[in-house]
């Protein structure tokens, strides 16, 4: 490849590097960053890196606001009793905190370990932990947004959450072990399975999620079997705890918050285990 | 410590090489990648390790970076273990990968802007893109820079945090000349500024212009080494080419002391080479000789030059092959 393949070919000629380096600019003068400046930089540029992302935008952002919105408005889904934003917005609040810490914590981590950028930053004084770190923040900085927006359209649309302190708690912590759940579960998938693999198995399972998990009606319309089977589904905890707060205002069950347990469990230690940097 | 003064500059004797690599092995699976091989490379100087494609350079760099385990053998950075002190050694060596490493989607500017902010004392990110002749791409998503843009954006990744040693795999690799003039001064200045160079190449010219020390590598090992000077004294030839075949036997036999002529095939031209056993012999009178004969026989010598070898004469001498196959 050669500098004139590219568009900005023009600007490769008048800005030419200049002949003479000063030297002294590379006077050896190596340290390390404080951790917490290495780690803010990081999770910086993971969350612009994400937010620009048009896929991934879609994802997070575009389809849970259509769903919420068209669902809503449009009255062709059985959602169960009362107002219809009030049945629908913990599902797709749910839904969109899978696409973050999920589907898009997994396809972003999978390109970025095919082009080397994992292993370039093992070479930077940014540890791994450090790197997980950033990477944890901008998962929730995401999601935050995400929350925010979905709950401002929901108002709008006549949402009146049941909102106790006790179930404020409770959603933070489901929000957070929901989090960490997915999360390991797309840095299972990411470092374990090629990127195109990832990305085609990412969205299979964002899709999949959607239809089975409850998002869009509660799973107990289906039949007995299929849903005691994906109640174990961490998507199906998450969207049921938080319904069991903002819609019927009760607490959620323990069970969903141990199968929200499980999960980090299982898939943080086999990450841990199996995650390959290259 | 003072405050303000680099902080591990000093630690660990200045003595110590940059890299110090002794019976180096490694095995992907059935393949030895890497067998036996050894070098060191001088604090302050530029390291060239040169071979063709697939000789084991990168393996042996990534070993060195701490990428990679050795399966045998030992190697020193700076004095310590790329793995085991992989936490003090990261602030101090400059890393650029052979390719790739940075998101896609991340602009230039504010990816070395990300790499300035994990070291302590680094290079005004601006200033540096702007001696890379980056400034106008600033903004510029990764994958949309052409080649060469990406090379030095990478190069300058590896400098931003003032390392005291920089590893540089294939830097020019793909590179057109004018790109690859900039990567050179760029070590050029490096090298200037105190910091020890270890790049691989395959292109010979670039070990020649760059290298104060070269290691030529073929099949995981060190096949010779030393300054581009002593690798390529110890011969001098007469060569040129001409329009149509001329006897060898007739002008070995015009020679004084005991010249021989070969023919290099150089793609159906007549390509030759008048050497001696003593480079020394190879002086004016024998330039004459050459001359007088093809006088004598009515040829006309072609690009006439005496020329002392090159390292891909060397390449060539010590492994039967060519260096760029």
């Amino acid at each position: 490849m050669t500098e004139h393949t590219s568009g900005t070919a023009a600007s490769a000629v008048t800005d030419a590097p200049k002949p003479a380096l000063d030297a002294s600019l590379f006077t050896p003068a190596p340290g390390a960053a404080p951790m917490w400046r290495m780690v803010a930089a990081q999770a910086g540029m993971e969350l612009r890196v994400m937010l620009r992302h048009g896929e991934q935008f879609l994802l997070t952002m575009v389809i849970p606001v259509l769903l919420l919105v068209g669902f809503s408005l449009v009255d062709v889904l059985d959602v169960g009793e009362g107002a219809r934003v009030d049945a629908l917005t913990p599902g797709v609040l749910a839904l969109a905190v899978m696409s973050t810490s999920f589907t898009g914590l997994a396809i972003g981590t999978g390109f970025e370990r095919r082009y080397g950028v994992l292993k370039r930053l093992g070479a930077t004084p940014l540890s791994r932990f450090g790197l997980l770190a950033a990477k944890t923040l901008a998962v929730l900085g995401v999601q935050a947004i995400q929350i925010t927006v979905l709950c401002v359209v929901a108002l709008f649309l006549g949402w009146s959450p049941s909102l106790e302190p006790a179930g404020v708690l409770a959603v933070l912590a489901l929000l957070l072990l929901a989090t960490a759940a997915f999360s390991s579960l797309a840095l299972l998938m990411a470092g374990t399975l090629r990127a195109e693999a990832t990305l085609a198995g990412a969205n299979l399972v964002y899709v999949l999620m959607l239809g089975l998990g409850g998002v869009l009606f509660p799973t107990s319309s289906f039949p007995e079997p299929v849903e005691q089977a994906v109640s174990v589904l961490p998507i199906t905890a998450l969207g049921s705890g938080l319904r069991a707060v903002l819609t019927d205002g009760s607490l959620p069950g323990l069970g969903a918050f141990a199968v929200l347990a499980v999960w980090t469990a299982v898939a943080g230690f086999l990450a841990s285990r199996l995650f390959r940097w290259e | 410590m003072k405050r303000g003064a680099p902080a591990h500059v000093n630690s660990g004797p200045m003595d110590t090489p940059a890299v110090e690599v002794v019976d180096l092995v490694k095995r992907y699976g059935a393949t030895t990648a890497v067998t036996g091989l050894s070098f060191t490379a001088r604090r302050g100087a530029v390291t060239a390790l040169l071979g063709p494609n697939g000789a084991g350079k990168t393996s042996t760099i990534e070993i060195c970076e701490g990428f990679r385990h050795a399966d045998g053998g030992k190697v020193r950075v700076l004095g310590l273990d790329p793995v085991a002190d992989a936490t003090e050694l990261k602030p101090r060596v400059g890393v650029m990968p052979q390719s790739g490493g940075v998101p896609t989607g991340a602009r230039a500017a504010e990816w070395l802007r990300l790499m300035a902010s994990f070291h302590a004392r680094p290079i005004d990110p601006a200033l540096l893109l702007e001696r890379l002749g980056l400034t106008s791409v600033s903004g510029t998503p990764f994958r949309r820079l052409s080649g060469g843009q990406q090379q030095r954006l990478s190069l300058a990744c590896a400098v931003i945090g003032r390392p005291e040693l920089v590893f540089l795999d294939e830097p020019t690799a793909g590179l057109d000349p004018q790109a690859r003039m900039a990567t050179w001064d760029l070590v050029a200045a490096l090298r200037e500024a105190g910091v020890a160079v270890i790049l691989t190449t395959h292109y010979m010219e670039e070990a020649e212009r760059l290298a104060d020390h070269v290691v030529i590598i073929d099949r995981g090992a060190v096949v010779t080494e030393g300054t581009p000077a002593e690798l390529t004294q110890g011969r001098r030839e007469v060569r040129f080419s001409t329009a149509a075949p001329l006897d060898a036997v007739a002008l070995e036999a015009a020679l004084p002391t005991g010249g021989r002529v070969s023919a290099t095939d150089s793609g159906g031209r007549n390509e030759y080479s008048v050497a001696t056993d003593d480079p020394d012999d190879v002086g004016p009178e024998f330039l004459a000789a050459v001359t007088a004969w093809c006088a004598s026989t009515g040829v006309l010598a072609e690009d006439l030059r005496v020329r002392r070898r090159t390292l891909e004469d060397v390449f060539l001498e010590t492994t039967g092959r060519e260096l760029r196959d």
